[in-house]
């Protein structure tokens, strides 16, 4: 194995390094790998044709186009609001900060159904905010935007976490030196501190957006699931287990987790050269 | 491999075994007291009874019994009070104490908990589909329909219309729901067992109003579908939708559960609307063979069933908002249940399997309803 033997030549600090992979191994393998073969022998009931006709069926289709669509915008939305939450709780002194800053994983603890019914009774047609922009002509409940709102919610807490301590971290000198060098604020942002959390800032986008593909409970509520329009991928999981189509939800679910993954590589290696190019 | 993962391999496992092991160890632990904890008032019981056999009747008695009634969603008041009744029969009856645990959810996803090892001793669930289902694991005999009166149906309901008060868009059939600018509140049949009959009734009245012709019914229900603005996963999703969101002229619903919101919500804000003619609504029962066999169950899971069709178990079904189907009891709360034609499954579908088949699983016709360029 390529790894250990450069990891016995070089002589590390710490010894341990078997010791501690067989570990790291053994449980991912039981926490992660198991449950997910599980899923694969529960399609080996599947043929090739089968898989391929229910996984391009046209109400699976959209269905991933809406589950990956509201997703994306939702992630990218927080990708913002999240560094700009995280850069006022960094920078900035207020009464009620600690405060504030606890507020922020509470999407983490509530259940996710509450959320949905919470965020349904706000933005449905009689609901506080949903009666303000209604006769605007703005629909929020029941519509992809809907989705995006929910996903939203439960996806800040993963980008404010990730940026916040790298921000923490920064070094106060680099942006002095900029501003003494006669950069203006905004080229120092873009040049000095954005490079630097990128990477961060793309982990809290990977989290969240991973978060949002698989999301079921808070979804349900808001999105109206009308097929070919606000249906999510994890509710055809649910009505194909509700015909007791075991073999025809493992293979959405397969899929779904197939394009996940890709996604999360591809945004893995943006985060590796973003790394690289900022150091 | 290096010997040093291997090492951390066989340390992890062994971790894990100990951890496993005295996890175990404590069950038995909680379980010995628990024992102890219950041997204790029984000797005293076992004391007293020996007392009172002396001057009177009872049979001897035997070790308390616990059994799980798995349900779907709108019973959970219906069986709270049964299960009291039944207990209480049950003890006079046989002397045995016995406590009843509910489980409610969706009916498909109940029944699919039985089937991925939930060990219930009776189903009561919203379609025969959800039980055939557990017949196909072997888990229920075959003929479990013909087990029990009608249809082992021992309450049944109908889908009847919930609509704002005063009926403003003046809905009294199922024509009117095609009718422009109304919006019919119902949940997905897809993901809800409930919604299948409201779909059924639909389609049912739609095909004795166009000489049976299937292609005018499809139109029908199609059409009705596009007056379905929000699709909730499940019956009580669509009732919260139509109630406290405020959406929709008027909400398909199971009459039980038509009264239920208008008994919590006051009459003031809903009333009910009986069209000319709907579906009756079967939910059937069933004791699970494989698991009251394997807990020694079977006596007290049948009487428990048995008993839903007496005439106490009648009426708290009746209290509960469902048509009960013994005459004495129907004629008692003919005021509640008023008359309306009714059709069953098997009088216009058939079986569960083949109607599930045909409307329902995927490439179905509910499916095409929603299927561009169809």
């Amino acid at each position: 194995m390529n790894v250990s033997t450069t990891a016995a030549a070089q002589r590390k600090v710490l010894p341990g390094f078997g010791l501690t992979m067989g570990y790291s191994v053994l449980y991912l393998s039981l926490v992660v790998l198991l449950p997910l073969s599980a899923l694969l022998i529960n399609s080996t009931g599947l043929t090739w044709a089968k898989f391929w006709d229910v996984a391009t069926d046209p109400r699976v289709l959209a269905s991933y186009r809406v589950s990956l669509s509201t997703a994306a915008a939702a992630a990218l939305t927080d990708a913002f609001l999240g560094l700009l939450m995280a850069w006022v709780l960094v920078r900035y002194e207020f009464p009620g900060k600690r405060i504030f800053d606890a507020l922020i994983d509470l999407p983490f603890a509530l259940p996710t159904a509450v959320a949905g019914v919470s965020l349904t009774a706000l933005y449905s047609q009689n609901g506080w905010i949903g009666s303000l922009v209604e006769p605007l002509g703005l629909k929020v409940a029941f519509t992809p935007l809907g989705i995006t709102l929910a996903l939203m919610f439960i996806g800040i807490p993963f980008v404010v976490r990730t940026v916040q301590p790298v921000l923490e971290d920064l070094d106060r000198d680099m942006e002095e030196a900029s501003a003494t060098l006669g950069a203006g604020r905004w080229r120092t942002f873009l040049r000095i501190i954005l490079p630097e959390l990128l990477p961060a800032l793309l982990t809290g986008f990977a989290l969240a957006f991973a978060r949002g593909i698989g999301e079921y409970g808070s979804v349900v509520f808001i999105s109206g699931n009308m097929p070919m329009r606000t249906e999510i991928a994890p509710l055809l999981i649910m009505t194909k287990l509700e015909q007791f189509d075991y073999a025809g939800a493992t293979s959405v679910a397969l899929l779904l987790l197939l394009i996940s993954f890709l996604m999360l590589l591809v945004i893995n290696t943006l985060q590796r050269w973003a790394r690289k190019g900022s150091r | 491999m290096k010997k040093g993962i291997k090492k951390g391999l066989i340390a992890g496992f062994t971790l894990l075994l100990t951890a496993g092991l005295t996890a175990c160890g404590n069950n038995n632990n909680a379980n010995n007291s628990a024992n102890a904890a219950t041997d204790a008032p029984e000797a005293t019981t076992a004391a007293t009874n020996a007392a009172a056999t002396a001057e009177a009747t009872k049979a001897p008695a035997k070790d308390p019994v616990e059994l799980l009634n798995v349900s779907y969603d709108p019973t959970r008041e219906l069986y709270e009070n049964y299960n009291k009744a039944f207990a209480a029969y049950w003890e006079q009856e046989t002397g045995q104490k016995v406590t009843i645990k509910q489980s409610h959810g969706g009916s498909g996803k109940q029944s699919r908990a039985v089937i991925d090892g939930l060990e219930a001793d009776v189903v009561t669930l919203a379609l025969g589909y959800d039980i055939d289902a557990l017949q196909e694991t072997g888990l229920i005999n075959e003929g479990w329909q013909n087990k029990y009166e009608h249809n082992s149906s021992p309450y049944t309901s109908t889908i009847v219309f919930l609509v704002r008060k005063g009926n403003p868009k003046g809905i009294k059939d199922w024509p009117d729901l095609l009718k422009e600018g109304v919006e019919v509140i119902t949940p997905n049949p897809k993901t809800s067992g409930g919604a299948r009959w409201n779909y059924l009734a639909a389609w049912g009245y739609a095909l004795d109003h166009n000489n049976n012709d299937e292609a005018k019914a499809q139109e029908f229900v199609q059409e009705l579908f596009k007056h379905v603005p929000v699709l909730d996963t499940g019956a009580r999703g669509s009732t919260t939708t139509f109630v406290e969101r405020g959406i929709g002229d008027v909400l398909i619903a199971w009459e039980n559960e038509a009264y239920l919101s208008i008994k919590e919500l006051g009459p003031d804000k809903f009333e009910i609307v009986n069209p000319s003619e709907s579906i009756l609504a079967e939910p059937p029962v069933a004791v699970v063979d494989k698991i009251v066999d394997k807990r020694d169950t079977r006596e007290v899971s049948e009487a428990y069933l048995k008993y839903l069709y007496s005439e106490e178990g009648q009426t708290i079904a009746a209290e509960n908002y469902y048509r009960p189907t013994l005459e004495s009891v129907k004629e008692k709360f003919k005021d509640q249940f008023p008359e309306i034609k009714l059709f069953t499954l098997a009088d216009k579908f058939g079986t569960w399997k083949e109607t599930q088949e045909k409307h329902f699983n995927d490439g179905g016709i509910f499916d095409k309803i929603y299927v561009p360029g169809s």
